[in-house]
């Protein structure tokens, strides 16, 4: 990772409308804490020293990924040029849980953060071949023009927030 | 005028007005996003190349890549079923889905395929959950736009929609409370569904690994929440490889709505094992059922064919819908046959549906290219356009046959429509016309001969007609002779008279050759006949063979000598650069393609490599209106005429539609004139507005001149006129 990754990350999604935080692993609570809104649900975080903090709990049924305010999973990898995370999916849950609160925060180890598209795709391609069988490239909120105008905020996330661990 | 004709000019007029407001606001705003977007790529023709490279090679070898995409889906857990047309499709996907309930995503294949009527029958309930085609599904209409279904769509019209059939709690006021409502009707679906439906915008054999490239989320949530996956995609949908998907994974979404990326690309190799919803509850996903319907329905006898095989290439980014003027003002309802629209829908409808499907709306294609630039894939969906009119003119027979076949001199057979027959012997009519001068023009002109002319051939009478001039270019040249000895001459040029500049536009021809003339060339003006364009733009492909290969026989003698070739009409230019090599010898083409300029580009060319420039007359600060003509902004001709202009001193604005909507022969039809003056109002607007309203009025392309004539009540003039110190004073 060349050092204007993350500034370069961080450009792209404020043009989408997408606030990036910058923390680590030992303030990575505090940090969530600024962003979550209740109700939270999330799903277990796969980075050293870090774990959902207790305001976030997993989800047990539809109804808690209906009700929820707000959704927290890992992202794989950040891609700067684009702005987009990379959600991968699997029994966990990251797929609902990225997908049904009116927020979500996706987390991301700065390690993980790729200039451009040409970097995660063969990246992804090794992930799929190593049995991850989903990798959505989501950028910014769901959004649609199909109704007269442009709107966000459709089957998916409102709005997006990116947490960057910056020691992982 | 015939009923046929009559039937589409009132259909046509009917979507201008119901329709036509929406979708230009929709399309052209798409088509702007597209070039703000893919100027922001630091190798944008670089991945178009990549991209076409990828369908290139898959296309080739497409049987093999599907057995390897076989292995990798049973492989991964999932079936994978090739069906041969629409009805075995359908028939693999009942008994799949056996009366349960099913929520689809977008999928144009899955409309091929009719799929939910199918399955209706069986007593599934079928939920369309992309909020376009939610509110087609609920109006019961079909798309206007392969990737927004429901451009035509106002918002307040489908409030009206939903409050109808609904009967909502709440006020549906604005677009935020549509989705909010939508979004919870179609979730609740979602939830109860035991099915998710989707298509597949890519394929990759290797893996197993399907794209889907959304914004809503609602693909994500249809896999999800259900524990069978189905999904629908064409057999042309494979790539080798995931590596593969990235330069459309770059271009999809700028090529089309003008998005850098959409919200989703979703990347899955099915089934997956994200957790479904079973009964309110969170379910292991790890025994999803998952489904790969392969369609062929007509793509391998595409692939079999060499004019059509490009069409395979599509990746359905409604780029060419986007671009095209005539769509962007009729929409999808007038150009689209059964399933797909725009310009690469001749394409597949002609291969998937049939030719009839095809020749319904073929027509509106004007040949304009300008959508060839703007296709990530690089199809030449012109070409399609005119081979598949080619095919269409042979399959139908004419009531005139008997008339036009002894009176014209084509090489194209009995079927030709008499419209089409008429307008692709333009040459012929025009070099008679120019001989019987000025009585031809007289009696064409008469109300009577107008009259006859729209009953028996559709040429509309409210269209000023081309004068034909009794002396035409080659003869006044022939008299007067070169004017630049050989011994002084800097290059030697042919200067090639196509039609219009010989009998109707002889002035701009005269300018052409003074200003060369001033600027040191040695010009000769061969009686080289007529290009071709004429006929290939009805679809007489034979007849624009023939003629092509004449014109190169004129030609070659000057091109041995050292001559170049400099064309005033760009349509003309486009056939020498791009559609002769479809016509002749592929070294014959390059050679003239390789030697011909556009009369500005010369005299660019000539400035720039040491002629004095004060040899022409001074602009002195003239405020200028230019619109470029589509077929020379395709290739890319346009900065030329603007540079040449300011540099001798003119204030020039450019006009930025895609075209003025004349597009030769086309705005003279009864059934198209109504659309070619709502597009060519477009222009008109823009060379109205305050800051151009009193400018002169230039334009490369004939029939740009001819439709501005009609459209503004100041004159306009080729811009090589305004650099002839003989006609500019």
């Amino acid at each position: 990772m060349s050092t204007d990754t993350i500034p370069a990350f961080e450009s792209s999604l404020s043009e989408l409308g997408v606030d990036l935080v910058r923390t680590t692993a030992r303030e990575f609570d505090a940090a969530l804490d600024d962003v979550v809104e209740q109700p939270a649900v999330g799903v277990p975080l796969p980075f050293a020293g870090v774990s959902l903090p207790d305001a976030v709990s997993e989800a047990s049924s539809v109804d808690d990924l209906e009700d929820a305010a707000t959704g927290v999973t890992p992202a794989g990898y950040g891609i700067a040029s684009y702005g987009s995370v990379v959600l991968q999916g699997g029994p966990e849950g990251v797929e609902p849980v990225s997908l049904y609160g009116d927020t979500h925060i996706a987390v991301v180890a700065a390690s993980d953060v790729l200039p451009d598209m040409a970097d995660a795709i063969p990246r992804i391609a090794a992930d799929i071949r190593d049995g991850r069988g989903e990798a959505v490239v989501a950028t910014g909120a769901s959004a649609t023009a199909d109704m007269g105008a442009l709107v966000q905020g459709v089957h998916g996330p409102t709005n997006v927030v990116v947490v960057v661990l910056t020691d992982r | 005028m015939s009923a046929d004709r009559q039937r589409k000019a009132a259909e046509i007029r009917r979507l201008l007005d119901d329709e036509g407001d929406s979708v230009y606001a929709n399309t052209t705003g798409f088509n702007d996003g597209r070039y703000e977007s893919v100027a922001g790529l630091d190798d944008y023709e670089g991945l178009k190349e990549e991209a076409r490279a990828v369908k290139e090679d898959a296309i080739q070898r497409l049987p093999e890549l599907v057995e390897t995409l076989r292995e990798s889906v049973e492989a991964n857990g999932g079936e994978l079923y090739v069906a041969d047309d629409a009805d075995d499709a359908n028939r693999y996907i009942r008994e799949v889905v056996d009366g349960r309930d099913v929520v689809k995503s977008k999928s144009m294949t899955s409309e091929e395929l009719e799929v939910n009527e199918a399955l209706e029958t069986d007593g599934s309930d079928v939920w369309e959950t992309d909020l376009g085609e939610f509110v087609l599904q609920v109006a019961d209409e079909a798309p206007s736009h392969i990737v927004a279904p429901a451009i035509h769509k106002s918002r307040a019209g489908i409030a009206e929609l939903f409050e109808a059939r609904f009967d909502p709690d709440a006020d549906l006021d604005t677009a935020a409370d549509l989705t909010r409502f939508a979004r919870d009707y179609l979730g609740e679906r979602i939830r109860e569904a035991e099915v998710g439906m989707t298509g597949a915008n890519f394929l990759a054999a290797d893996t197993g690994t399907m794209a889907l490239v959304t914004s809503e989320g609602n693909a994500r949530k249809c896999v999800q929440a259900t524990d069978t996956h189905v999904a629908v995609a064409g057999i042309e949908k494979v790539v080798p490889s995931v590596e593969d998907l990235r330069p459309f994974v770059e271009l999809i979404g700028r090529s089309g709505t003008g998005q850098d990326i959409t919200s989703y690309v979703s990347l899955l190799t099915p089934p997956v094992d994200s957790p479904s919803f079973a009964d309110g509850a969170l379910a292991p996903g790890d025994d999803r059922e998952f489904h790969l319907v392969l369609v062929d329905n007509g793509r391998t006898e595409m692939r079999e064919d060499d004019d059509l095989r490009e069409t395979l290439y599509c990746i359905r980014c409604s780029a060419c819908a986007n671009s095209c003027a005539n769509f962007q003002h009729v929409g999808g309802h007038a150009f689209g046959g059964e399933t797909y629209s725009g310009g690469i829908a001749t394409g597949w409808e002609a291969g998937v549906h049939g030719l009839d499907a095809a020749a319904e709306f073929n027509d509106l294609c004007t040949g304009c290219s300008r959508c060839v630039d703007a296709c990530p894939v690089g199809i030449d969906i012109p070409w399609i356009n005119t081979v598949v009119r080619d095919r269409v003119n042979r399959g139908e027979d004419a009531e005139f046959d008997w008339l036009v076949e002894g009176l014209t001199p084509d090489a194209d057979p009995g079927g030709v429509d008499v419209q089409k027959r008429l307008f692709g012997n333009f040459g012929t009519l025009a070099r008679l016309g120019s001989a019987t001068a000025p009585l031809s023009n007289w009696v064409a002109q008469s109300r009577v001969g107008r009259a006859a002319m729209e009953r028996l051939v559709g040429v509309d009478r409210r269209r000023e007609l081309p004068a034909f001039r009794r002396e035409s270019l080659v003869e006044w040249f022939d008299a007067r002779g070169p004017q630049v000895a050989r011994a002084d001459a800097d290059r030697e040029v042919a200067l090639y008279p196509d039609a219009y500049t010989n009998y109707v536009q002889v002035d701009r021809g005269k300018a052409a050759v003074r200003v060369l003339e001033a600027l040191g060339v040695r010009v000769s003006v061969p009686a080289a006949g007529e290009s071709g364009r004429a006929p290939l733009s009805q679809g007489m492909v034979a007849t624009a063979r023939e003629q092509a290969e004449a014109v190169y026989d004129s030609l070659e003698p000057h091109l041995d000598a050292g001559r170049d070739v400099v064309v005033v009409e760009p349509s003309d230019l486009a056939m020498f650069d791009r559609e002769y090599e479809r016509l002749l010898d592929d070294a014959d083409a390059a050679r003239l393609a390789a030697d011909s300029y556009e009369v500005m580009e010369y005299v660019y060319g000539l400035l720039e490599n040491g002629a004095d420039a004060d040899a022409l007359p001074d602009g002195d600060g003239e405020r200028v209106a230019y619109h470029s003509h589509c077929q020379q902004r395709t290739l890319g001709l346009e900065p030329y005429t603007e540079a040449v202009l300011e540099d001798r001193g003119f204030d020039v604005v450019t006009s930025d539609v895609e075209c003025c909507g004349m597009a030769g022969s086309f705005g003279y039809k009864t059934e198209y004139y109504d659309l070619s003056v709502d597009v060519g109002e477009s222009l008109a607007d823009q060379f109205t507005a305050l800051d151009a309203r009193d400018r002169t009025v230039v334009a490369s392309g004939t029939s740009c001149l001819e439709q501005l004539d009609d459209l503004l009540d100041r004159p306009s003039t080729h811009p090589v006129q305004l650099l002839d110190a003989v006609q500019s004073r």
